[in-house]
């Protein structure tokens, strides 16, 4: 089963239940943990993970030959992002717009252009007390972090219990690290701003057909707004953390929850247990 | 010789728009007769290549010079490989910078004068730009 974790607003918890709900479920299965935010990957600040193995990212950017190149201008025109241009006899490429489509190569009536690969990040793979985990870097100054998201999920093939680690928001990363999802975990607080962020990203994963439920995380702060929100749109609160000066500060020392506080162990558990529940009944009225 | 100028109008009596790249128009016009067309901009939301696409569309239009506020590094390079003088700095309304050009009152910018992006409002980026702040 893939579960993601994401959120709304930033800061609100993902990566503090991540990382807990991954080590709670090792002994029952074969978990990976993948950290999709590649542009500030830190999973790993908690995991401590044993690195074993690195791959680079690259996506195919154009190389034209001039000596064949006509400057008819086509390229240009069929490239969706303006990473090409043709102004008389110059032909300007702008490699950071390149989205690898690959057309402009295509559609080349010449054949002058071939691609070539840009490094703009990598994915780190290993282990961590008993947890595959895996992280995508996106390298500092680039613009595009769907394609090392990409190959990050690559990674995660093989059946097993995939817990993913999302970037906060609604944005291109986040919608290509949580889409295929068996379930996504939304993680939030119960104040104005995270109620606002919440909502966008209840409907960004509606759209996307991802089953969802909320993890409260800072209890006791704010208002009610958002326990009442969940109510009215038959959203699952499916656990609940106090706001607790020894829980930030074992997130400040780098100690996951569930090692730092083992009793929370079952409580994660027990919500794997309920979505657990939540997809198969979803899967079987899909059936119907 | 025509000349373009960015305004947030379709007529001489708009304001020049201080964007190039997601300029709300472009107008192009001849400064001795005061003849112009108004084009509105298609690239105005555009999330990336807003100025190379303009750029290459100005390039097409034969125009000598371009007036705006401020021009970024994509357009800036497509408008000098189309052998296009920039000239940035320019404000007020489109007709009394038609004038100040006819006059000899503006430099030829040398670079880019702002970075990417620049005429961008705030929110465009997708949530995660305002990640930092919550």
């Amino acid at each position: 089963m893939i579960l993601a974790v994401a959120s709304g607003k930033g800061g609100t918890g993902k990566t503090l239940v991540a990382t807990s709900l991954a080590l709670s479920l090792k002994e029952k299965s074969e978990v990976k943990l993948l950290d999709c935010d590649v542009e500030e990957p830190n999973d790993h600040i908690f995991m401590k993970p044993n690195i074993t193995a690195t791959s680079a990212v690259n996506i195919p950017v154009p190389q034209v030959d001039l000596d064949k190149c006509t400057y008819c201008g086509r390229c240009a025109e069929v490239c969706a992002y303006h990473a090409l241009a043709v102004i008389n006899r110059n032909l300007l490429t702008f490699p950071e717009l390149c989205h690898g489509c690959g057309a402009c190569s295509y559609l080349c009536p010449e054949g002058a252009i071939t691609e070539v690969g840009r490094e703009i990040g990598v994915v780190e793979s290993g282990t961590a007390d008993g947890v595959g985990l895996v992280q995508g870097r996106l390298a500092i100054g680039q613009p595009m972090a769907p394609p090392v998201i990409r190959q990050v999920k690559e990674q995660a093939d093989g059946g097993g219990t995939v817990i993913i680690d999302a970037p906060p928001g609604t944005s291109c990363p986040v919608v290509e690290t949580i889409r295929d999802s068996d379930f996504c975990l939304l993680v939030t607080e119960p104040t104005p701003f995270g109620l606002n962020d919440l909502k966008l990203e209840v409907e960004t994963v509606r759209k996307l057909d991802i089953p969802c439920g909320v993890v409260l995380n800072r209890a006791g702060i704010g208002d009610t707004k958002t326990e009442a929100y969940c109510l009215e749109e038959n959203i699952p609160v499916l656990m609940t953390i106090p706001l607790d000066t020894e829980i930030a500060r074992l997130y400040s020392q780098g100690i996951p929850l569930v090692i730092g506080q083992p009793e929370y162990k079952d409580v994660f558990q027990d919500m794997f247990a309920r979505i657990r529940e939540i997809v198969d009944e979803r899967s079987v009225d899909t059936k119907r | 010789m025509k000349i373009a100028i960015t305004a947030t109008g379709n007529t001489l009596d708009a304001d020049v728009d201080p964007r190039f790249g997601r300029c709300q128009y472009i107008i192009l016009v001849d400064p001795e007769t005061l003849a112009f067309e108004a084009l509105e901009n298609a690239n105005a939301a555009a999330s990336g290549g807003a100025g190379i696409a303009i750029g290459q569309m100005i390039a097409g239009t034969g125009v000598k010079a371009l007036l705006t506020g401020n021009c970024g590094p994509n357009a800036y390079q497509v408008l000098s490989a189309a052998g296009v003088k920039v000239l940035t700095g320019v404000s007020g309304k489109v007709r009394d910078a038609v004038a100040r050009y006819q006059a000899g009152g503006f430099t030829e910018a040398q670079q880019a004068n702002v970075g990417d992006h620049f005429g961008m409002g705030g929110g465009g980026g997708g949530m995660d730009r305002g990640r930092h702040g919550r």
